[in-house]
């Protein structure tokens, strides 16, 4: 069988909520996948500043940390989020596409630890640090 | 009350408890499922953010600060989802409670339930800091 592969995998994430936002693939390594949100005016969660809602950033950062974890296992094998927490640093600027990266940090038999972070064009310049914990399906 | 676009992408419609607090109402739909069957974590994530904030823009109104709390600017800094069980194919609800509301700093709690309130599909804690204008 061959190893996990995230951009064929992304390529493919048309459907769902994912798709619904147009979240689409973006660049990875070996324990890290960058995935891309295009702006949408209908992601807009505070219409005084423009500014995107946390849910868009949180389903970037869910995915791209998802998939870091089976690029990094090799595999694509059940897990479940357990927590996810998101620092809002600065607000996104209003047309800018957010570039989301998830690495998988550590894994243990039955635990997977992510981080994330999310900037809109200069990845010195994040929106957003997220981390996470997902819990291994799989194991025993 | 007023929801924000995202609200509508998501399909989320208020809905008020008997004291009057709001719940958001989700209903299940493929442009929020996550893998097959099930919701995405990422949209009951949004769908507490929006209860959170409703719940905190409802208790500003009762403290006098407009409609839905208008006059006081709120801005999300930290934002945590505890994930306790899969979110299946039916409609999802969420409520907030405002744990402290501070003339800089608001935090707030929010649960997401299915068919029983007692058993959370998700809950989160929002902390927020808040721009009051200044009188005169």
């Amino acid at each position: 069988m061959q190893p996990f592969d995230p951009a064929r995998f992304a390529k493919r994430l048309t459907w769902g909520h994912g798709g619904r936002l147009g979240i689409a693939y973006h660049a990875h390594g070996p324990d890290w996948v960058e995935l891309a949100l295009p702006f949408s005016p209908d992601q807009v969660g505070d219409p005084a500043r423009g500014t995107l809602a946390s849910g868009p950033i949180v389903t970037l950062i869910d995915m791209a940390t998802s998939l870091a974890i089976w690029t990094r296992r090799g595999a694509f094998l059940p897990h479940a989020t357990l927590d996810l927490r998101v620092d809002h640093l600065r607000a996104a600027a209003p047309g800018r596409t957010v570039i989301g990266r998830g690495t998988c940090t550590r894994l243990t038999p039955s635990v997977a630890f992510v981080r994330g972070e999310a900037h809109d064009g200069d990845p010195a310049d994040p929106v957003a640090h997220v981390a996470g914990t997902f819990m291994l399906m799989d194991a025993a | 009350m007023t929801l924000p676009p995202y609200a509508t992408l998501l399909g989320v419609t208020p809905e008020f408890d008997e004291h009057g607090a709001p719940v958001l109402l989700l209903p299940f739909g493929d442009h929020v499922v996550g893998r097959p069957g099930f919701l995405h974590g990422g949209a009951i994530a949004g769908l507490l953010e929006l209860a959170a904030l409703a719940a905190l823009r409802h208790a500003l109104a009762a403290e006098g600060a407009g409609e839905d709390g208008g006059e006081v600017g709120i801005k999300p800094v930290t934002f945590t989802t505890d994930f306790q069980r899969g979110g299946r194919d039916k409609d999802t609800r969420a409520a907030g409670a405002v744990t402290r509301l501070g003339t800089r700093v608001a935090n707030v709690e929010a649960v997401a339930w299915q068919d029983d309130r007692t058993r959370p599909v998700a809950s989160a804690r929002m902390n927020c800091l808040l721009q009051r204008h200044r009188p005169g």
